[in-house]
């Protein structure tokens, strides 16, 4: 029963990844497509322990979502950093 | 029985917080209206299916399951951590390029 719950739950949350998905292709600035970017990846760490709990091996698949979360961080702070103070984007 | 109850209610919070997050990235007119759910929705989203997911893995209690359990309990530590930074970061440097808020 609860495998079913979360196999659906992942089908569910990958329907709903795809609404950011149109802001970072038709964002009309950068920083819309960056925060799109944000919120799928913060979706996908999520995502990755309800995989984790389908597979029905979470300790291996916890420590890819703990690095997905780092590696996302990390991306979004070097993006931003890099459209600091620069003009007529 | 009454842990997965417990635990299907949570999980299925979560997923309406990660609905209403992503339907007002949509639908929102300007980039710092929607700054608003996507920082503060997806935050609270993760929070409620991690705990769904603690709640779950903390049936059968051994030691490999309660080490499990830690590592998702300091995934949610870093979330909250990381997503009010990285919302602070970008909208910072949107307003220093020169970004105007929406007007009606």
């Amino acid at each position: 029963m609860m495998w079913d719950f979360f196999l659906y739950c992942s089908i569910y949350l990958s329907l709903i990844m795809l609404l950011p998905m149109y802001r970072v292709v038709f964002g009309p600035t950068v920083f819309d497509r960056l925060m799109g970017v944000n919120a799928i990846g913060s979706k996908t760490v999520v995502l990755l322990l309800l995989i984790g709990f389908i597979y029905e091996r979470p300790d291996m698949f916890v420590d890819i979502a703990l690095a997905y979360a780092l590696l996302n961080f990390i991306a979004v702070i070097a993006t931003s950093r890099y459209f600091y103070k620069r003009r007529r984007l | 029985m009454i842990l997965d109850i417990v635990c299907i209610i949570f999980v299925l919070g979560g997923l309406l917080f990660f609905t209403g997050g992503s339907v007002g990235i949509i639908r929102l007119p300007d980039f710092y209206t929607r700054m608003h759910p996507a920082g503060k929705l997806d935050s609270m989203g993760s929070l409620m299916v991690i705990i769904g997911l603690f709640v779950y893995i903390m049936e059968t209690p051994n030691l490999l399951n309660a080490l499990t359990g830690l590592k998702i309990v300091l995934i949610a530590v870093f979330m909250y951590l990381s997503s009010p930074t990285a919302t602070h970061c970008i909208v910072d440097a949107a307003m220093r390029s020169g970004l105007k808020p929406w007007e009606k």
